[in-house]
């Protein structure tokens, strides 16, 4: 649906977009995820229009868009304020788009009342539009874009202004949205795990540029470098020694750990240098019955932190530099391990990701 | 590292929306002030213009004894009446932003401004009303035996001239001290009497320097067009208090000789810039070693 | 206790603003041709003579004319200039807003002259138009100021939303500009007028035979028994300004409320 090439863009010297190239394919949920100055906005508003490019083609459904501006492009957007208009009520403002359209009265407040219902705004036509909560708001503007039936609905960090559980809610709002409609959808946000709950595929973006484009699972399980695993929640990072490599299995000695046979990161080269990820999760502190485990190191509890639902052990291990962080779900009949304790930790080929040692 | 049209969309767009606005300005106000200048180097006889270039305008301007007085006395009073202006505008200003309610606010801006909406004109001949020989001033003070005899030093002299201008320009100056005041953080002011400040410590550390900006701003709304009043030293000024803007109308009417009024409106525009000027950078190197923002 | 000494010092401030403007109305009702203490008695014959002039009439008929041509322009030209200035960065822009800004700061005079030499060199008639020329020049910066908060308080996205859902620019500034910044617009409208009718020295020395009302009103000072007529004229030129005023206001209020913000703020 959206084939973006070798974008290049400058603002003066600054150079925001550096060479991306992606395909939004139709009917998906994409997220562009990234910090802030990331360039994930400026290439929202490429693909809107309201931003030019110095080199490379966007193309939508299939149509350049060079030279096309944002009025007569198939997209609609959602912005970050919102933008909804003040002076007008809410059914003006959802209506504001049909106005070229010149349906009648009677059909304009039909297809007006059926998509504010769609977004679970039924009956609010009448409300003035200063009146209406920041959540409200974002229905509306969803409402006002999603009324023109666009091919492709660009929505700019659109929970960023709301609290953590209208947030939540709102997130399984619009993926049920996007399933229900059918249309593209392409997001922007800064925060990692909005984007893993409600896409299909994210584009995680460090400094105008693609760091990795995958699906969710493919993000958190195998991230392609060090910084992309690091922006995805918690990530031990320890050194790696690479001993062989056979086909696409490195055999690598992880710094404290251990010896294990990982995946070699598709983007690697002769030159790189790598690291190790091990997510706190994927290791696990062996009680001392227990059998062994595939393989097992011996650590000594420096720090304990309960929050609930899991519990955040620092252990250090012997030949590591740092602590690593392990986490353990507090489940009825597992003790907490205290400072100072003398633990095993258990983990496996597969808690291990092979990274690549950049930024 | 230019790229395609849509970059500089922005910039365009800009330019040309300020373009009508901006030839306009050329058009009437920098063209004419260069024919002004032209016209100052010329000499006129009667309604012939003799447009062989001469600095005998400028000479003329800056040595005769005549306007020599006017420009400085014009010069003078435009300070007095700044100083005045000033001083007063402050404290009502500051009354208006740190110490009335905030409903109060736009109703005090308001009753502010009203006067300044009233005939300019009006104004200035109630001045003189008032402060005339038999006016409102000499007859309420006789009339409460405070004095036999009216004051004649009230009127038709550069005391009238100030006192007019100085009700003229108020609120002019109340206006944008105002404006910077509303603009201080108020939790500034909150954490120095949180740090042991006396109010009027408070004021002088931090209300005042904040404001300097509004009250440069005040400054030089008053002092630059005042120095150029035509009407208030007319009506009001008798023969010890006209200036320079009546010479130089005497010169473009009555005198027919343009030249030397363009002269003389330039050299009072130059004398105003220049003071103003000093005025700016005195207060850039004083706000820089105070290490004020 | 300081805030005692300055609410005294307010109303004695405000007294003294006002002094000059509250004696129009008494010496328009006041039964006596000379503008003194005591009164004399109460009488309407002054704001009467005022029907039977002509001249007045005229120059009221050039002043409205002047004045309301001249609030349009200014208003248009400082539209233009604002959106320009508040929303987009282009070379020059520092320079070229100071140009359009100068009149503010220059004395009248030397406007005045400046545009009389260029009628005199040009060889044109005095008229009405110079006039218009010179009011919407010392207007415009005024409108600037005006606007400004009305463009910097307009919400950039709100204009991108209008494009994005398929307006072309001028029904975008037709929708969704001109309604949010329309309380500005009457503010400027409203504020170029008065100082257009007001004005009396660039009006003095561009005059051609049809004087303004302040250049008229300029001539009757001369004459002692016009004064008192002049007086009753003050007073309904007072009474109109501060309607205008009170009007744009209230305008601006009412809009303020209708689109939810905050009302504290004034013609600022």
């Amino acid at each position: 649906m959206i084939e973006l090439s070798n974008i290049q863009k400058y603002y003066g010297t600054y150079h925001a977009l550096r060479d991306v190239t992606c395909h939004i394919q139709e009917g998906e949920f994409f997220s562009l995820l990234g910090p802030s100055g990331s360039g994930k906005t400026t290439l929202l508003r490429t693909i809107a229009g309201f931003e030019g490019i110095n080199s490379g083609t966007v193309m939508i459904g299939g149509q350049q868009m060079d030279g096309v501006p944002p009025n007569k492009r198939p997209t609609n957007m959602v912005f970050q304020s919102y933008a909804i208009f003040p002076h007008m009520s809410v059914a003006q403002n959802v209506a504001y788009g049909l106005r070229s359209q010149r349906l009648s009265k009677t059909e304009t407040a039909q297809m007006v009342s059926e998509t504010l219902a769609k977004v679970g705004l039924a009956g609010y036509g009448g409300r003035a539009a200063h009146a209406l909560s920041g959540g409200q708001r974002q229905r509306v503007a969803l409402a006002r874009a999603l009324i023109l039936k666009p091919k492709v609905l660009l929505l700019d960090e659109p929970l960023s202004a709301l609290d953590r559980k209208l947030r939540e809610e709102m997130q399984s709002e619009l993926r049920r949205l996007q399933r229900s409609l059918g249309i593209t959808f392409v997001l922007v946000t800064h925060d990692q795990e909005e984007a893993l709950t409600m896409s299909d595929r994210v584009a995680v973006m460090f400094e105008g540029q693609i760091a990795q484009l995958d699906s969710p699972q493919a993000l958190y399980k195998h991230p392609a470098s060090k910084r992309v695993a690091e922006f995805f929640g918690a990530m031990n990072i320890l050194k790696a020694e690479i001993i062989e490599v056979n086909g696409d299995i490195a055999t690598t000695r992880i710094e404290g750990l251990g010896v294990a046979e990982l995946a070699v990161p598709k983007a690697a080269s002769v030159e790189s240098s790598f690291c190790v990820g091990v997510r706190p999760e994927s290791m696990t502190i062996l009680d001392d019955e227990e059998q062994a485990y595939a393989k097992e190191t011996p650590a000594t509890v420096t720090e304990v932190e309960y929050r609930g639902e899991m519990t955040y052990y620092d252990v250090t291990i012997d030949g590591a530099d740092k602590p690593v962080v392990v986490s353990m779900r507090n489940t009825s009949n597992r003790a907490l391990r205290e400072v100072g304790h003398h633990v095993r930790i258990g983990w496996e080929n597969a808690s291990a990701v092979l990274l690549l040692d950049q930024d | 590292m230019r790229g395609r049209l849509q970059l500089d969309a922005d910039a365009r767009r800009g330019l040309s929306q300020i373009s009508l606005p901006f030839a306009f300005s050329i058009l009437l106000l920098a063209a004419p002030l260069a024919l002004l200048l032209a016209m100052s180097f010329w000499t006129q006889d009667f309604l012939t213009l003799d447009r062989t270039p001469t600095t005998a305008n400028f000479v003329e301007a800056w040595t005769n004894p005549i306007y020599q007085t006017l420009m400085l006395r014009s010069l003078k009073i435009s300070l007095i009446v700044t100083v005045v202006v000033v001083s007063l505008a402050y404290p009502a200003a500051y009354y208006m932003s740190f110490v009335a309610p905030d409903n109060r606010k736009a109703l005090l801006v308001f009753l502010i401004t009203i006067p300044f909406w009233t005939s300019y004109l009006m104004r200035i001949f109630l001045w003189k009303v008032i402060l005339g020989f038999n006016g409102v001033v000499n007859g309420s003070l006789m009339g409460l035996g405070i004095i036999d005899a009216p004051l004649d030093w009230i009127s038709y002299n550069q005391f009238a001239v100030i006192i007019t201008l100085s009700h003229a320009w108020l609120p002019f100056a109340v206006l944008p001290i105002f404006v910077v005041m509303e603009k201080v953080n108020r939790s500034y002011l909150e954490a120095a009497q949180d740090l042991g400040d006396t109010p009027f410590q408070r004021f002088l550390r931090i209300t005042l320097p904040l404001s300097m900006p509004g009250v440069i701003a005040a400054t030089l709304i008053v002092f630059i067009p005042t120095i150029g009043d035509y009407v208030t030293p007319k009506l009001v000024g008798g023969p010890s208090g006209l200036m320079i803007a009546n010479m130089i109308e005497v010169q473009f009417k009555n005198a027919n000789n343009a030249p030397l009024g363009a002269a003389l409106s330039l050299s009072a525009l130059f004398l105003v810039a220049s003071v103003a000027g000093i005025f700016v950078w005195l207060n850039r190197r004083y706000l820089k070693s105070e290490g004020a923002a | 206790m300081s805030k005692r000494i300055l609410t005294v010092f307010m109303i004695a401030f405000i007294l003294f603003l006002y002094a000059p403007t509250l004696l129009l109305p008494i010496f328009a009702f006041n039964d006596s041709s000379i503008i003194a203490f005591p009164l004399s008695g109460f009488t309407l014959d002054w704001f009467a003579s005022l029907g039977a002039a002509d001249e007045l009439r005229k120059a009221t008929g050039t002043s409205l004319i002047i004045a309301t041509s001249s609030s349009i322009i200014a208003t248009m030209l400082a539209m233009l200039a604002t959106s320009a200035t508040v929303r987009y960065r282009f070379p020059g822009k520092g320079a070229m807003i100071g140009t359009i800004m100068l009149p503010m700061f220059l004395p009248e005079i030397i406007i005045g002259v400046s545009l009389l030499t260029v009628v005199l060199l040009a060889g044109l008639k005095l008229s009405i138009y110079t006039i218009i020329m010179g009011h919407v020049l010392i207007c415009t910066p005024f409108c600037i100021a005006i606007l400004r908060s009305s463009f910097q308080q307009l919400d950039p996205s709100l204009e991108e939303a209008s494009l994005d859902l398929g307006e072309s620019r001028f029904d975008t500034f037709r929708r969704v500009t001109l309604p949010l910044i329309m309380p500005g617009v009457v503010s400027s409208l409203l504020i170029a007028f008065t100082i257009s009718l007001d004005e009396f020295v660039i009006a003095f020395f561009l005059s051609g035979t049809e004087p303004t009302l302040p250049v008229y009103i300029w001539s009757q000072l001369r004459f002692p028994q016009r004064i008192p007529s002049v007086m009753a004229l003050g007073t309904l030129l007072l009474l109109l300004s501060v309607a205008l005023l009170t009007l744009s206001e209230v305008l601006r209020r009412r809009s303020a409320r209708r689109l939810g913000k905050d009302m504290t703020g004034g013609v600022l």
